[in-house]
């Protein structure tokens, strides 16, 4: 940890914010394509068995 | 386009139309901003100018939903779209008639309310001046949003998320013209500003407008 | 089009193809670009003689402020094609990008505040460039709210496309709108921080790093963003299709 002397908080806050703020983003990105990925083999899954049986 | 203005001008005017309502909030407004911020006549001088504005803004705002969504409701709009007028002129006749029925009251009532905020003498020219080329923009960005959201269920707190921040350069040419009137300064720049804005806008976003008018009707 | 021009890639099944394989690569490189640029920046960088050390916070405001910007610039281009050429790819690349330009901007006004705190001595002031990057929220917020009001997905891109047109030029004119509001009322330019000017290399380095790196998230994050969209849309299309079946 380097020594941020008198602007300790505010450098801390900028840095930690940001980054929760990006990880937030990137975590929502990639947990919503999950989910769209995962509804659409369900989906694509159930179409070609209903073509098939 | 006659027959058009003079039919939209009819039923903003009839009962249940709308007209007035935009000058009853702009006045509600006014009384409201004293009782908020006290009735220190300095104060008030101050801040006039930006309360008018803002409540012009408001109340113009306050009314666009109506401008196309009766006459998508009851099928006219349609008409109109395939009408030997382009659609562009009949977005452009609306807005005038919504400008005639809500801004032109707006500036007529301003000075009234800037007496009761305590405007400094010099400003009403000013005030009903930037008013008067101002408020047309209004109209004409608001008749853009309102065709964005014609086709929508509940379009009027969408459609204010989208017009307000389109209104940020007329609110700040317009309040400027009015605060520098106030305080004796030349007020040509701002003043011109606002003209340009007011041209931009009247002759660009009917075509907008026109063009997300054709993709709701789609 | 055909013989491998460059809007062979708007077609869907060739844009899920070629992302795919360059997704992995881009998010690593972002990856290691921002956390090495900021870790250099916070832990390797000397105080600055006036600014101490909240001139690290720079590391995350420029390339912030950057992307936001650019990111529209990039939905302006993606809408633009859209309406001109109707690549479906496009206006879902324009959709994809707005939340991801949003979050830039709110870090870029973060960043900016924390700063201002000590520097400034407050929180917020109504600085002209302030003043500009909160109403460019305001736009993003604007057509974030459209894209997700309307059902119909051709009717939306339509109508977020042209919004963004619109936008843009309303953006524009506000910014100087501000400029031009902030002069009539106090003397403010000389409170705004300008990078670039005489900055020591010490401090160009890192930064050119973490500018590399938010870009390259930036892209990630759209690519990644845009193959969701399409897998989206194909699914809603899949289950209409159904419903028509049975």
């Amino acid at each position: 940890m380097p020594d941020l002397g008198a602007y300790t908080v505010e450098v801390s806050l900028a840095y930690l914010g940001s980054l929760g703020l990006l990880g937030g983003l990137t975590l929502w990105v990639w947990l919503r394509g999950r989910r769209v990925r995962a509804d659409l083999d369900l989906i694509e899954n159930r179409s070609e068995r209903n073509r098939h049986g | 386009m006659i027959a058009l203005l003079l039919r939209d001008l009819r039923l903003a005017f009839r009962a249940g139309g709308g007209f007035g309502l935009g000058l009853g909030f702009f006045l509600v407004l006014a009384v409201l901003v004293p009782l908020g911020v006290g009735s220190d006549p300095r104060t008030l001088a101050l801040i006039a100018p930006g309360i008018l504005w803002i409540g012009a803004l408001l109340a113009c705002l306050l009314s666009l939903d109506r401008m196309f969504a009766l006459d998508h409701e009851d099928g006219s709009l349609d008409l109109l779209a395939t009408a030997p007028i382009p659609l562009e002129g009949v977005v452009a006749v609306k807005a005038l008639a919504h400008w005639l029925t809500t801004g032109l009251p707006l500036v007529l009532m301003a000075p009234l309310l800037g007496v009761l905020l305590n405007l400094p003498g010099a400003a009403y020219g000013w005030l009903i001046m930037s008013l008067l080329l101002g408020t047309p923009a209004l109209s004409v960005i608001g008749a853009f949003g309102a065709a964005l959201t014609v086709g929508l269920k509940r379009g009027g707190l969408l459609l204010s998320i989208l017009v307000l921040p389109l209104y940020i350069p007329t609110l700040i040419y317009g309040a400027e013209v009015v605060i520098r009137g106030a305080q004796g300064l030349d007020t040509t720049t701002p003043l011109l500003l606002l003209a340009g804005i007011t041209a931009g806008s009247a002759a660009i976003l009917p075509f907008a407008a026109a063009l997300a008018l054709r993709v709701n009707l789609r | 089009m055909s013989n491998g021009s460059l809007w062979e890639y708007a077609n869907p099944v060739k844009f899920m193809r070629l992302s795919g394989q360059v997704l992995p690569w881009v998010a690593g490189l972002a990856a290691a670009c921002v956390v090495g640029g900021l870790f250099w920046g916070f832990f390797l960088t000397p105080d600055d003689f006036r600014q101490g050390s909240t001139v690290k916070i720079i590391f995350l405001h420029v390339p912030a402020a950057l992307v936001a910007i650019n990111a529209w610039v990039m939905m302006l281009v993606a809408s633009l094609v859209w309406l001109i050429r109707r690549h479906h790819v496009a206006a879902l690349a324009a959709k994809a990008a707005a939340p991801v330009g949003a979050v830039m901007t709110v870090i870029g006004l973060f960043t900016g505040a924390v700063w201002g705190q000590p520097m400034w001595g407050t929180w917020w002031v109504w600085d002209p460039r302030l003043t500009a990057f909160l109403i460019l929220f305001l736009f993003y917020l604007g057509y974030i709210a459209l894209w997700s009001a309307i059902e119909d997905a051709e009717t939306a891109a339509d109508l977020t496309a042209v919004l963004c047109l619109v936008g843009t030029v309303f953006a524009v004119l506000s910014r100087y709108a501000a400029f031009f509001w902030s002069q009539g009322l106090h003397q403010g330019a000389s409170l705004s921080l300008q990078p670039g000017t005489r900055m020591d290399w010490a401090y160009k380095a890192p930064l050119y790093v973490c500018m590399a790196g938010f870009t390259l998230l930036f892209l990630a994050l759209l690519l990644a963003g845009t193959r969701t969209e399409i897998r989206a849309r194909r699914s809603r299309a899949l289950m209409i299709r159904e419903r028509m079946a049975a």
